[in-house]
């Protein structure tokens, strides 16, 4: 073990670790309060673009948070022996990843001050208001499936709460998508495909972050992940980035078929700052790259199957912000057929500058997310144990 | 058992300073209040001390959600009798620098976070003045 | 309107309830709407004063209608009329970011050219996106249709400007001091057009009614049929701004 690192050091690289998380998300918290005290004008959010790069950082880290589970569920749900051994740790990622999202969505509101109220008022027809429900529950459910994973006693109930937890972040990433889903009032949104493509997108994100951080802890631990099950988790992820794209190009070409949403795709995709980021950022590097990597002969080494991830990880940031962003620069068509001009910017496209303290504040929703999983994955046996000689006399890893 | 008795004394000492307000010769430092209309109020001052949060929170649920005007307690009537002859408002510090007008003093008094004039005016009469510059199209 | 008249609504609702599995009945907070009889003062074209005590009706439905063709090119009396009666004074670095209740807009007709210019506001929708999409219900629909912020209890999600399809709603993005006691409004909080509600329920017109010089708009009951505004929407034809979407808007246009 040549890479092994001293049981000292590897106390060490934990506080610096911890130290580094810890202040992301100080920074961040301080950037909240900022925001709080001067108000939304110190961030580039305005009357046209109301959401911005903190609800690209919060949804990149609710949508990866209920895929992470899928690692899990093929485990507890589907049986499968090797990502059983993983589900625990799949189990934290997505409670820590869920806890940063959630924070920096919070944190983002005009009046942050009072969240109590979204918990004692209650709108049924709002999907916001769902989430207020499927978000905590999900928090709640995980944490009783990885407490039936790991407490001995409990094992016989670990597979009705992993189908539990299996159910639940399906039904919480289709009240992610159907935020923008449900809505009639822009071009980009209100397709009901957008459900089903958040939870696609969500496997996809989701075992990107597993992959990433599983390599960390096995570099940490000085050990190799069983070639098996590296060639296992690649092409899954392989698949999943696949069937991103694939819903990516249906949404933009039924959106492009109908006469009243040409002018936006023609934006999005060819006109606008936001076609060099889908093109480049999210098709190339975000996904083809990937995917050569991972099925070419790199596609073997976990070095390159971990720089894929990262690329994943990488599109899935473009892919939000073009999505968000680029969804509301678009003016909306409120007179069809008149060209528009107002005091309020009305038929303008508009162009959105992310301004330090929000970029600090998503910033800290992933030094929530880190930090969490650090202290995690020292303190708890959350890392994978392989038994790769009782899987392959098991015929376990043999297909 | 025991610091379930150490917490029933330290709750019973604490409770003493809630009450201190309505005593006549407390110890206890007391909020100074600038009183511009004494005696005109809509209820007695210990019933306005004790529920004047909860009249206001139900009128104001009247009052915007089913449009019922002209309630005996308004935010605007309580800050039309209550602000300072000074300086026209219920929010400020005193020019002794302790506690402040009529709203504000209590409320830093009680460490109570004061949340209505985030949007609600603290001046008593105020017409805003002007236009917002430039909103030719 | 209550939630039960409205099947739409109560579908969604359920819908909703469905899926958090939890069973919420589709009763939005707060709303007890009683049916109280009120009628315009036909002789003088203003809404008649409601009296002290009585909750505003469902017999009633408040509505405006713009002439756009009275509506004189570069004239923004609206605008600042609504600006002085709701205390819109501060001004942010980046224009984009300033409230605006209503704004005039120029409309060029792509194929012929025909200029047209209009205020837009909050429409005032029978069926508002913003309500349905608020997760606190702090987005209200009163019971004589004006659709209105609740600011007690908006945390500032912004989620009813991404579904406003008139983008009719603007954030305050900053502290303010210089409201009109009578319209409250404060940074974090989201706010549009009450249709001065505070002036209706004393019987005046909304102030960019007041203040238009050409008499371009009306306001009035739509549920009277012998209000001004009635008569005028059953005699000449007018327009609902995206009425693609069945919101069944309050505001009507004349002339686009």
């Amino acid at each position: 073990m040549s890479s092994s690192l001293t049981s000292r050091n590897e106390a060490g690289i934990f506080y610096v670790l911890a130290a580094i998380g810890g202040l992301v998300t100080a920074v961040g918290l301080g950037s909240a309060l900022y925001m709080e005290h001067a108000g939304h004008v110190v961030t580039g959010m305005n009357n046209q673009i109301v959401w911005g790069i903190p609800h690209v950082f919060a949804i990149f880290l609710i949508v990866a948070a209920s895929g992470v589970l899928n690692v899990a569920s093929i485990g507890s749900v589907f049986g499968r022996v090797i990502y059983k051994s993983r589900a625990p740790l799949s189990g934290l990622l997505s409670i820590a990843m869920l806890a940063g999202g959630l924070a920096v969505i919070m944190l983002d509101l005009g009046r942050a001050d009072r969240i109590i109220v979204a918990a004692t008022h209650f709108n049924p027809t709002s999907v916001f208001g769902w989430n207020v429900i499927l978000y905590p529950g999900m928090f709640a459910i995980v944490a009783v499936y990885i407490w039936t994973m790991m407490e001995r006693r409990m094992n016989a109930y670990s597979k009705p709460a992993g189908f539990a937890a299996f159910i639940w972040r399906i039904l919480l990433t289709t009240g992610t998508g159907s935020i923008f889903a449900f809505l009639v009032a822009r071009q980009a949104y209100g397709s009901a495909l957008l459900a089903p493509m958040f939870i696609i997108m969500s496997f996809a994100w989701g075992l990107a972050v597993f992959v990433v951080v599983q390599a960390a802890m096995y570099f940490w631990n000085g050990m190799r992940l069983p070639p098996l099950v590296l060639q296992r988790m690649k092409n899954l992820l392989g698949l999943f980035v696949a069937a991103t794209l694939y819903f990516t190009a249906v949404l933009h070409l039924t959106n492009a078929y109908f006469a009243k949403q040409t002018a936006f795709e023609y934006f999005l995709l060819f006109d606008s700052e936001f076609s060099a980021l889908f093109w480049v950022g999210q098709v190339l590097i975000g996904s083809i790259v990937p995917m050569i990597l991972i099925w070419s002969t790199t596609g073997q080494r976990m070095t390159w199957v971990t720089v894929a991830a990262l690329l994943v990880i990488f599109g899935a940031f473009v892919q939000l912000y073009v999505f968000i962003i680029g969804g509301q620069a678009f003016p909306l068509d409120i007179f069809p057929g008149y060209d528009v001009k107002s005091s309020f910017f009305d038929g303008q496209v508009d162009h959105y500058t992310a301004s330090l303290p929000e970029i600090l504040l998503g910033l800290g929703g992933i030094g929530i997310a880190f930090t969490a999983i650090t202290i995690g994955v020292r303190v708890l046996r959350f890392m994978p144990q392989d038994d790769v000689q009782h899987l392959e006399t098991a015929g376990a890893i043999t297909d | 058992m025991r610091n379930w008795l150490f917490l029933a004394v330290v709750m019973a000492f604490l409770a003493q300073f809630a009450w201190a307000g309505d005593q006549a010769n407390s110890r206890t430092p007391k909020p100074v209040i600038e009183i511009a209309n004494p005696g005109k109020c809509v209820a007695p001052p210990e019933e306005m001390r004790r529920n004047h949060m909860e009249m206001l929170k139900h009128q104001r649920d009247r009052t915007l959600r089913q449009g019922i005007r002209g309630e005996p307690v308004t935010l605007n009537g309580c800050i039309d009798c209550h602000a300072s002859k000074k300086t026209g408002s219920v929010l400020g510090a005193h020019e002794s620098g302790k506690g402040g007008n009529f709203c504000e003093s209590c409320h830093a008094y009680a460490a109570v976070k004061l949340d209505c004039f985030e949007c609600h005016q603290p001046k008593a009469k105020f017409k805003a003045a002007g236009v917002m510059p430039g909103v030719k199209p | 309107m209550s939630e039960q008249n409205n099947p739409r609504r109560a579908f969604i609702a359920a819908a909703g309830a469905g899926v958090a599995g939890l069973g919420f009945t589709a009763i939005a907070p707060g709303l007890h709407l009683m049916a109280v009889a009120q009628a315009a003062d036909a002789t003088t074209n203003s809404p008649a004063a409601r009296k002290a005590g009585e909750a505003a009706s469902s017999a009633v439905r408040w509505g405006l209608l713009v002439d756009a063709t009275k509506c004189a090119p570069g004239c923004t009396k609206c605008v600042e009329a609504c600006h002085t009666e709701n205390g819109i004074t501060e001004k942010m670095p980046d224009a984009r970011q300033n409230s605006q209740w209503i704004r005039k807009i120029e409309l060029v007709d792509r194929r012929n050219g025909r200029k047209t210019e209009l205020p837009m506001m909050c429409q005032h929708c029978a069926n508002p996106p913003c309500v349905d999409v608020c997760p606190t219900g702090a987005s209200m629909k009163r019971a004589d249709g004006i659709v209105l912020v609740d600011r007690h209890s908006c945390i500032g999600c912004r989620y009813c400007m991404m579904a406003c399809p008139y983008k009719a709603r603007s954030f305050v993005h900053a502290p303010l001091t210089e409201q009109n006691p009578e319209v409250p409004r404060g940074k974090g909080c989201v706010e549009s057009c009450t249709l001065c509600a505070h002036r209706v329920d004393k019987g005046q017109n909304p102030a960019c009614v007041e203040k238009c010089p050409e008499g371009a708009m009306i306001f009035g009951d739509l549920m009277d049929p012998n209000s001004a505004i009635s008569k005028r929407i059953a005699s000449v034809p007018t327009t609902q701004v995206r009425s693609d979407l069945r919101l069944d808007v309050g505001v009507r246009y004349q002339g686009i």
